[in-house]
């Protein structure tokens, strides 16, 4: 029991950062129509930022605030540069695009940090507490805290402000949402800019557990991607549902079964959840207008 | 009919002239390279190009190829071409199986479950350390056929140059086919095709299976040629790059694809001189082709001499 206990804390707590990457898939799949493949590069940007930077000296929350705005602005300039002026291309050129990016922004990272891991240090100390026998770290607490904080404030933006709720219109008529006045070019660079965001302070988070390299990203940005499809594409709850899932199954694979394997296990799921569900698990059946 | 015939043979003319102004066996090498990664383009174009569906995950049947061979040939003795052939069985019979389920998806989703299998097959290569020597790889013997070595840089040249013609010839042969033109009906609109008679699922299960050959075989060439196979040869990365090679050099056009893969094979070593800002051009160079010209390079500059001219024939 003990030992179970220990699988989930280690699999909701990594589940945490794809739930925060396949959170900013959907909002950036809402906003745009397109799967931004360097999501991961916004975790990575993050991650780099915070731990070279209080290694110079700068205060963690300083340094935290530094990699989030350096996301923000990278999506935003994606978003403008790239993903508008290609809006009609077809889905294949936008993969290639955000591809194309996140090759660029891996290949400033390696310019700007270097190729060597970078260590952080816990944001409050090493010990460790104990949970029903289950070995639980601060930071995994601070992912939690932080993540669920994140995704209680994204729900609330989407709900409650006129800027959201200008968002979640667009994703639902893009051209409607323009009629009553919705600036949706500016919608499309606030989806980068949010999405970038939840990445780099999910990427700030994590780095402390898994060092930060300028490959960190790959992997967590398309087990993000798994996320945000099994949960259905554009549907955020779904997405952090997604995340969760990924990360527990993660865990508890490699607890009971092969450690070899973890990083296989998002898209065994993913690919047997496709074909039996073909909108994810929560997404609605598409029809095809002829 | 004639407009095939005259671009397969301006290609003949180009492979044969090529080695002349090669200087040395570097650049014969990356012509090599260049050819293997327009074969899978090829193949990967009628997929993508002509059928209209995305797959991020054909290096998975490169590497079963390359591995076939290598554990075949190398480990167990057997005669190259038919550890080749073992191996392309091996990719048609995964590629079968997944291809009906996988290509109801569309879209993002398609991407997402081709993507999951290519990284299931890396996966699988680089933990099976017993089978394939883990993620060192594999050395691989050279490629013998019927006790004739193919050895050396300049023979292979003409090996691969001569595969990729007659991998041309089927790839056009198979557009101006019913078959082709009922891969681009369903690129169109897969209901309209579907009520003009075309049973949609069985055409794009074979043009995916027939693309996995392709990769298959282009992948047990490169372990023969290479000497050494690493899972890095199947894994996300390298299917990307298969992908921007076919939309690089122009979807739905085959001299597109053999262009796209030309380019990209050759443009990472010039950029080494970049070096340290070499990643960095690379991305941009992807970012700004696509964004300035997202159908591709090929057709592009066709639309631009066909626009100067403003007569002669499609593509």
């Amino acid at each position: 029991m003990a030992e179970f206990l220990q699988y989930l804390v280690t699999g909701v707590t990594i589940g945490s950062i794809y739930a925060l990457a396949a959170l900013g898939f959907a909002i950036v799949y809402n906003a745009s129509h397109v799967i931004n493949f360097a999501q991961g590069e916004f975790i990575m940007i993050g991650g780099m930022a915070t731990a070279t930077l209080t290694a110079a000296g700068v205060p963690l929350p300083l340094a935290i605030l530094a990699g989030i705005a350096g996301a923000m602005l990278v999506g935003v300039l994606i978003a403008k540069f790239a993903v508008e002026r290609a809006r009609n291309a077809s889905v294949v050129t936008l993969i290639i695009i955000t591809i194309g990016a996140s090759i660029f922004l891996r290949g400033l990272a390696e310019v700007v940090w270097g190729k060597e891991f970078h260590r952080l240090d816990s944001f409050s100390g090493n010990a460790p507490l104990m949970l029903g026998g289950a070995v639980v770290t601060t930071q995994s607490l601070w992912v939690l805290g932080v993540t669920a904080a994140l995704i209680l404030a994204t729900g609330l933006f989407f709900n409650r402000t006129m800027a959201g709720k200008a968002m979640l219109a667009t994703s639902h008529n893009r051209l409607a949402a323009q009629l009553v006045g919705v600036n949706v070019r500016h919608v499309v660079l606030a989806a980068f800019a949010l999405s970038a965001a939840l990445g780099a302070m999910g990427g700030a988070v994590v780095a402390p557990i898994t060092y930060s390299y300028t490959e960190m990203g790959i992997m967590l940005g398309l087990k993000g991607f798994a996320a945000a499809a099994l949960g259905g594409l554009g549907n955020g709850v779904g997405a952090v549902a997604g995340g969760l899932i990924v990360g527990i199954a993660e865990s508890l694979s490699a607890g009971y079964i092969s450690s070899a394997y973890k990083d296989a296990v998002a898209f065994v799921i993913i690919v047997a959840v496709l074909v039996f569900m073909p909108g994810g698990l929560f997404g609605r059946a598409g029809t095809e207008r002829v | 009919m004639t407009h095939r015939l005259l671009g397969l043979g301006l290609l003949a003319v180009v492979l044969a002239l090529l080695p002349l102004g090669l200087p040395n066996n570097f650049y014969l090498d990356m012509a090599i390279l260049a050819g293997l990664n327009a074969i899978v383009c090829v193949g990967l174009n009628l997929l993508v190009g002509f059928a209209g569906q995305v797959s991020l995950g054909h290096a998975g049947f490169f590497g079963i190829g390359a591995y076939a061979t290598a554990v075949l040939v190398s480990t167990h003795k057997w005669p190259a071409l038919l550890a080749l052939a073992a191996g392309a069985l091996l990719s048609a019979v995964i590629a079968f199986a997944v291809a009906r389920p996988i290509l109801r998806l569309k879209g993002h989703y398609l991407a997402m479950a081709t993507l999951g299998i290519g990284i299931i097959i890396s996966i699988v290569l680089r933990t099976e350390t017993r089978i394939t020597g883990g993620p060192d790889g594999m050395i691989v013997d050279p490629l013998n056929v019927f006790g004739f070595e193919v050895y050396g840089e300049r023979v292979w040249y003409w090996v691969v140059a001569g595969l990729l013609l007659v991998t041309v010839w089927l790839a056009l042969n198979l557009i101006d086919s019913p078959v082709g033109r009922a891969l681009r009906a369903l690129h169109g609109s897969e209901v309209a095709a579907e009520t003009l008679g075309v049973d949609t699922a069985r055409f794009k299960a074979m043009v995916f299976v027939l693309s996995a050959v392709f990769a298959s075989v282009a992948g047990s060439l490169f372990a023969h040629y290479a000497g050494l196979i690493t899972p890095a040869k199947a894994d996300f990365l390298k299917s990307v790059e298969l992908v921007t090679m076919v939309v690089f050099g122009g979807m739905a056009s085959t001299f597109g694809a053999v262009v796209g893969a030309a380019i990209l094979t050759v443009l990472p070593q010039l950029l080494t001189v970049f070096q340290d800002y070499q990643h960095m051009m690379l991305g941009l160079i992807l970012m700004l082709t696509m964004v300035f010209m997202p159908k591709g390079l090929l057709p592009t500059l066709a639309g631009l001499v066909q626009a100067r001219t403003s007569l002669g024939g499609r593509r």
